[in-house]
């Protein structure tokens, strides 16, 4: 079953520091974050990139979907 | 591998270096030494000029204030990423900007100047520099233990164009300089308020800052946070980039004295130069980002930012108002005190609305 979290709203550098305790925590489910902002988007992504994940980004009504995984 | 690294983080080392190079270049043209870009400074310029305070040689309307927010705008427009937000604790962020401008009119500068003084050869520097990574590595205790000041929300777009259209309107106060009775607007006839690029240049640099600084998200107060933080060196690339660049355009320009002796607009009070970015650095952390930033995203419709923004401008009227603000002579009459009362704001602030607080309050019970 995959994990979800949603960090709209959130100012920087919470939506990022959340994502990146949730993997932390998880080995290789997978994990759908909401993002409503580019930056956060791009974050996210370059953190759980960095960190060996893979990111799917698909956009929505202006706000976004990641799906991490390994 | 290296090639990768570059590849990767090209645009944010050409925003850093862009930055770093505009920055001589507008004192090269005119804008105070050390000082070719200071958000700190130039907000209270404008502060001065609308008469917020009547420290008669920093009042000028600085049209790089009005580039960086409208910069912002126009990136944020072109790229689907202008959303009007609000209601993520404004109070508090208007607070926090407040405490910001005090702590870093204690130093003279913000986290952009203290690099460009730096970069300039001002060695005082390197104290509000050290100051700028303890306030930064405190704010990032209190992120640690849960520190949240909640979510915002979308809202009228309307609430997203405020900020961008006070910025042109100030532009209108610099091109047409009304004369009330009041003697606003004030424009310094000496001092770093007389020194000053032509309008035209400074704002078309500034556009092109806010432009690429909205794309590549450049925060100075972010670079470090995140590498402590996170171990993410993007940002810190950036900034890296910016101070190298403003050294070497600098030492071309003739515009690097080193020393801590008689540098610009600077003291050599070491304790407050450290002090007042203690403060700046947590109250920047807390609100989640340097005052450059904070005016990128009030273009691109945060309005918490842009609260954040008009918090700086009204701390920088009270900072000259109640003697606050150092001189070259060394910190006002007030400006000790004041870190110390805004630093306990800002650990109140923290404690408050982290999990730590959430404990002593559960402890009690």
């Amino acid at each position: 079953m995959n994990q979800r979290i949603d960090v709209r709203g959130l100012s920087c550098p919470l939506p990022v520091v959340d994502v990146r305790k949730k993997l932390l925590e998880m080995k290789n489910s997978v994990l759908e974050v909401l993002v409503d902002t580019g930056t956060s988007r791009d974050n996210i992504t370059r953190m759980a990139v960095n960190a060996g994940w893979k990111v799917e980004v698909k956009e929505e009504d202006g706000e976004y979907r990641l799906t991490i995984s390994k | 591998m290296l090639k990768e690294f570059f590849s990767s983080r090209k645009n944010i080392i050409f925003t850093g270096i862009f930055i770093g190079i505009s920055a001589a270049v507008l004192q090269k043209l005119g804008n105070p030494p050390n000082m070719g870009i200071c958000v700190a400074c130039m907000e209270r310029d404008i502060a001065g000029a609308l008469g917020l305070h009547r420290a008669a040689v920093v009042q000028y309307i600085r049209p790089e204030i009005i580039g960086f927010v409208l910069g912002s705008l126009i990136a944020a427009s072109i790229f689907k990423e202008f959303k009007a937000r609000s209601g993520s604790t404004p109070l508090i962020r208007f607070v926090l900007g407040f405490l910001a401008m005090i702590g870093a009119l204690v130093f003279l500068g913000c986290p952009w100047r203290t690099l460009l003084r730096l970069a300039g050869g001002d060695g005082n520097a390197l104290f509000g520099l050290v100051g700028l990574v303890v306030g930064i590595w405190i704010g990032i205790f209190f992120i640690k233990s849960g520190y949240n000041l909640g979510r915002n929300q979308k809202t009228h777009p309307m609430v997203g164009w405020i900020m961008p259209v006070i910025m042109v309107g100030l532009f209108l106060l610099l091109v047409f300089r009304p004369q009330l009775p009041s003697g606003v607007i004030f424009f310094s006839s000496k001092g770093p308020g007389a020194q000053h690029a032509s309008i035209f240049i400074a704002l078309i640099i500034a556009l092109a800052i806010g432009f690429f600084a909205q794309r590549t998200r450049f925060c100075t107060v972010a670079a470090v946070r995140d590498v402590i933080l996170i171990k993410d060196t993007y940002l810190f690339t950036g900034v890296v980039s910016l101070l190298l660049a403003a050294l070497v355009s600098n030492l071309i320009l003739k515009q690097f004295h080193p020393g801590f002796q008689g540098q610009p607009i600077a003291h050599t009070d070491q304790l407050w130069n450290f002090g007042g970015m203690v403060l700046a650095g947590l109250a920047f952390t807390l609100a989640g980002g340097c005052p450059g930033r904070q005016l990128f995203l009030s273009g691109e419709g945060d309005a918490d930012a842009a609260v954040f923004v008009l918090g700086m401008i009204v701390g920088a009227g009270f900072a000259h108002n109640f003697a606050t603000v150092s001189s070259p002579k060394g910190p006002g009459l007030w400006g000790p005190a004041s870190v110390i009362a805004g630093l306990i704001i800002c650990l109140i602030i923290g404690f408050s609305m982290s999990d730590l607080g959430k404990k002593i309050v559960e402890a009690k019970r």
